[in-house]
């Protein structure tokens, strides 16, 4: 009862939440052996590459690895905000 | 008889794999199967003590695999449990001693006499590791519900997907229900569901597992034991048997889903 009571007046998340969370990154660290720090240069190198061809928002764009299974699956959103201005 | 070869891994150290072999050993043997349990930690004996079997050692694995004596002299017997034997490790400080192809060509020469070969394997990636995995059918890793050991295991998990084995089988060791449901530790499902491999048992926390230890009898062999009820039931669902899990997280209809996980028990 005391940890119900803690656990509504805390907002600190629960030990099994934080190890659960913590688990989550690491193990996705882990298995693709790409860090946070990777991840946002990969992100940072598809903007470059996708800005020749479509005009792109960089602050909408969204990248994550997600987990199904034991496969990781690496999702990007990209809103399209319009076409390249043509030059001719 | 052709025995099937399970090999119990984990990554990290002191999860409870010597434990688990000796009482998965010892409750499949108490079902009238013909067991032996082999410590592949060289150079670090632990099974032999935990079966109480440390003053009946005359030769060991290092000693069959060089020809020092024939592989029926390396297997000692059990003292409780008819049909269970131990090829205990050796105490050489040299691990290479043995490689993966001694275990395999080891195994291969027991099969044909026994309907289970269980391999203890040394905790880490090196090689005893691989020594252990190398003459696997089946490959059970086991963790506690902490992160250390969780993330050690998700390794160990890719490493034996990568050997190509298959997907092995988890059981989660000293799972505490009072604090998970204190909110304290992770739950059986937040395990499965990290790692996501299937489960093969839960074995709750249970102080009679050190003083069985610290006598040298197997824990299955007290049918009060919560843990002697969860390798009991472990080693039902290895035969093929459908046992559900024990019940120690009522509420979640997780628990329920588990089926038998070795197929239907043909060798």
């Amino acid at each position: 009862m005391d940890n119900f009571i803690n656990r509504i007046f805390s907002k600190e998340p629960s030990s099994a939440d934080q190890a659960r969370d913590r688990l989550r990154l690491v193990l996705i660290n882990d298995r693709t052996d790409l860090s946070p720090d990777a991840l946002e240069s990969l992100k940072d190198d598809l903007i470059d590459v996708l800005s020749r061809y479509i005009k792109i928002d960089p602050k909408l764009m969204r990248i994550d690895i997600t987990q199904e299974g034991r496969q990781q699956r690496l999702i990007a959103d990209i809103p399209i905000a319009g076409p390249l201005s043509r030059k001719y | 008889m052709s025995a099937k070869i399970l090999t119990i891994t984990s990554g990290k150290g002191g999860v409870g794999k010597t434990t688990a072999t000796a009482n998965i050993g010892a409750a499949l043997a108490k079902r009238g199967q013909k067991v032996v349990c082999i410590d592949a930690d060289i150079g670090l004996r632990n099974l032999d003590v935990v079966m109480g079997l440390e003053n009946r050692i005359v030769y060991d694995l290092v000693d069959a695999v060089e020809g020092r004596c024939r592989l029926k002299q390396a297997m000692i017997r059990d003292k409780y449990i008819p049909n269970l034997y131990l090829i205990p490790s050796a105490q050489t400080r040299d691990k290479t001693a043995v490689s993966p192809s001694d275990m395999i060509r080891l195994c291969n020469e027991l099969r044909a006499d026994l309907d289970w070969i269980l391999i203890d394997s040394p905790a880490g990636i090196e090689r005893g590791f691989k020594n252990a995995i190398a003459p696997a059918d089946e490959v059970i890793v086991i963790t506690n519900p902490e992160v250390s050991a969780v993330r050690d295991a998700d390794r160990i998990i890719g490493i034996v997907e990568a050997e190509e084995k298959g997907s092995p089988q988890l059981l989660l060791n000293r799972l505490d229900r009072d604090m998970v449901k204190q909110n304290n530790m992770l739950s059986a499902e937040d395990v499965v569901d990290l790692l996501a491999i299937q489960l093969l048992g839960i074995v709750p926390e249970d102080k009679a597992v050190l003083i069985s230890t610290n006598k040298g009898t197997p824990i299955v062999l007290d049918e009060k034991s919560p843990a002697g009820q969860a390798y009991r039931n472990i080693a039902r669902r290895i035969l093929g048997e459908d046992v559900p899990l024990l019940d120690l997280d009522k509420g979640s209809g997780f628990f329920n889903r588990i089926s038998s996980v070795f197929g239907s028990g043909d060798k």
